[in-house]
């Protein structure tokens, strides 16, 4: 099986000299493509740093990160822009543009895409939020979602450019139990259907039972 | 990506985000409109200035003009003596040169007998000093004594003066010595002068009875067709005496310019006001831009994070500048119009909207808004898109 991504002693510290905090020490993780990998652990343990690390959004220094083949570790803005390109990333918050609508939203994350033209584009996202259960939702804005409709239309703009990985950071933080795990749920089938692999963050424990894989992180160190 | 989309993509979030807050829109369309107008209105007031201080040496109608050197405009000449003037006649190429007569005198308005000052013309009807077609035409009427035209676009305080001849009344004083109006012409007032009346020489010198003939304010030489203005400005340079300028007429309409814009403390006063009014509007745009922005950073850092290049969101901020500067001018520009036509009703001082004005004060907005928004990013590129979260 195909290594998506790889990380081989990784370490990250915030600040320098006696303030030095360091978050990650020699962190090791292999996520094959595919995989659904559930990353937990207490608040302040590194996951979100990890995260960001992995989605090209926070410079590492030390250590190996190779995500779809292209090291992370030192890179230049051009490769990392390229990684984010080839990544779903779903938010704490949901961070939708809330002056789209959305189908607007969804879009946003094909425009990057050459070849498309408007059309397509639009066709492409309405699809994918009808796939999330939202096919009567199009022509909303955020502000007239629920918390959880919102959420599934960021899981759909994540999705729709059809992206080799997938990376989730506390997606039901703001949720209640059942559109929690309704979000997962689809996430999860989608992400099988179409052979993505997940790398969600999370310390909720009602959406462990989605993974294949659950690794736990505490104080930086892979248990 | 295609060129086409290269822009329609940022133009079109840049106007979404726009639309979306219709309030904050409005509120940042006024800031910009407001801007707009000071700007605009400071430079109406200020090429209104320049424009009707100089309405009197633009219709001047001659090749070479003599002035004391001592006379700073027209409007407070120092008197030179008239055989100066004539001494150019010497010079073959010089047709004629006729002596003119200035000075400011209280008129009496017909109807209430209130007094106002204004300024008399006088020279001889048959030399058309001034281009003025309405003079030209009286030129036989006004070499009658006690003859003289009125300005009509002087100051209402002087009296109806149209309604005032058509009924009949014609008869006024000058400096207290009594003559009749005997037609109108336009010339324009200025800042130095609320009005204008023109006469003959020989009725001038009965206006202003301490004044004498030999004694002139300016003296205007026509040359023969065909000679060279600037070479018989050159000769007669060196055969006059040291203390008379010689101007071409272009010299004229500007050394009358200047002294407005320099000399006079009035043309010190509408420079500071329209920077002042470039800065504050500046201000203004700056204070939206770096707002919108602001309030839409945490956006551009979820597109940031999507793979979303710097230079797009560079794209956005030119896109939203572009569309405040024209949502702003537009009513903007309109609403000055509305204003110029007010001022000139009020001042009776020409306030043309010219193209140059136009396209000055539109280039102003948009470079404002543009540098603005520049300023602004900075922001956003200083910010790396994981601490965002």
């Amino acid at each position: 099986m195909d290594k998506m991504i790889e990380v081989n002693d990784l370490s990250f510290s915030f600040g320098s000299g006696e303030l030095k905090n360091t978050v990650l020490k020699d962190v090791d993780l292999t996520i094959h493509a595919g995989e659904i990998v559930i990353m937990t652990g207490p608040s302040g343990s590194g996951k979100t740093t990890f995260l960001t690390i992995i989605g090209a959004l926070r410079q590492a220094t030390e250590g190996n990160v190779c995500v779809i083949g292209q090291q992370l570790v030192n890179s230049s803005e051009h490769a990392k822009v390229t990684i984010r390109q080839q990544i779903g990333y779903i938010f704490q918050q949901h961070n939708l543009l809330k002056s789209l609508t959305a189908i607007q939203n969804v879009a946003m994350a094909l425009e990057m895409h050459p070849g498309l033209t408007e059309a397509q584009r639009l066709q492409r996202s309405a699809d994918m939020l009808c796939s999330v259960g939202l096919d009567d939702r199009l022509y909303y804005k955020p502000d007239q979602l629920s918390g959880g409709q919102r959420q599934r239309v960021s899981i759909a703009r994540a999705l729709v450019g059809k992206p080799k990985i997938v990376l989730a950071d506390e997606p039901t933080a703001s949720l209640d139990k059942h559109s929690g795990q309704d979000a997962v749920g689809v996430l999860k089938k989608l992400a099988k259907e179409a052979g993505t692999t997940i790398l969600l963050v999370t310390h909720d424990y009602r959406i462990l039972d989605i993974a294949d894989r659950i690794v736990e992180l505490e104080d930086g160190i892979i248990k | 990506m295609n060129p086409y989309n290269y822009f329609y993509f940022p133009g079109r979030l840049a106007w979404r985000q726009l639309v979306f807050d219709k309030t904050k829109l409005f509120a940042a369309i006024c800031g910009v409109l407001f801007a707009c107008v000071l700007v605009f209105m400071q430079l109406g007031f200020k090429d209104s200035l320049y424009n009707s201080a100089a309405s009197a040496p633009l219709k001047m109608n001659g090749d070479l003009f003599l002035m004391h050197k001592q006379t700073e405009a027209m409007w407070r000449p120092t008197r030179f003596n008239r055989s100066e003037l004539m001494r150019t006649l010497g010079h073959p190429d010089v047709d004629s040169a006729y002596p003119m007569y200035l000075s400011l005198a209280q008129f009496k308005n017909i109807e209430t007998q209130t007094k106002r000052t204004l300024m008399v013309y006088g020279y001889d009807p048959d030399a058309d000093l001034l281009a003025v077609e309405a003079i030209i035409e009286k030129r036989t009427e006004l070499r009658l004594k006690d003859t003289a035209l009125f300005d009509e676009s002087s100051r209402p305080e002087f009296g109806p003066m149209r309604a005032l001849l058509d009924a009949g009344k014609n008869s006024t004083e000058i400096n207290d010595y009594k003559l009749k109006i005997i037609g109108l012409f336009r010339l324009g007032v200025s800042f130095a002068a609320d009005g204008n009346v023109m006469t003959s020489d020989q009725n001038f010198l009965r206006i202003f009875a301490d004044r004498r003939a030999d004694q002139i304010d300016i003296g205007v030489i026509k040359i023969r067709p065909g000679s060279n203005v600037k070479k018989v400005q050159a000769d007669l340079k060196t055969r006059l005496n040291e203390f008379v300028n010689i101007f071409t007429y272009d010299e004229l309409v500007q050394y009358e310019k200047s002294y407005w814009e320099n000399t006079a403390p009035i043309g010190f006063i509408f420079g500071f006001g329209t920077i002042m009014g470039l800065v504050v509007g500046m201000v203004i745009v700056y204070q939206i831009l770096f707002t919108d922005i602001t309030n839409h950073l945490n956006e551009f850092a979820t597109l940031k994070a999507m793979g979303y290049k710097h230079g797009y969101f560079i794209r956005v901020v030119f896109a939203s500048a572009f569309f405040l500067a024209i949502l702003g001018f537009l009513p903007g520009f309109l609403m000055s119009l509305g204003l110029y036509r007010l001022a000139e009703s009020q001042t009776f001082m020409p306030m043309p909207m010219t193209p140059h004005k136009v396209f000055t004060v539109f280039l102003f907005i948009l470079s404002m808004c543009a540098s603005a928004g520049l300023l602004a990013m900075r922001k956003l590129k200083a910010a790396s898109p994981a601490d965002m979260f």
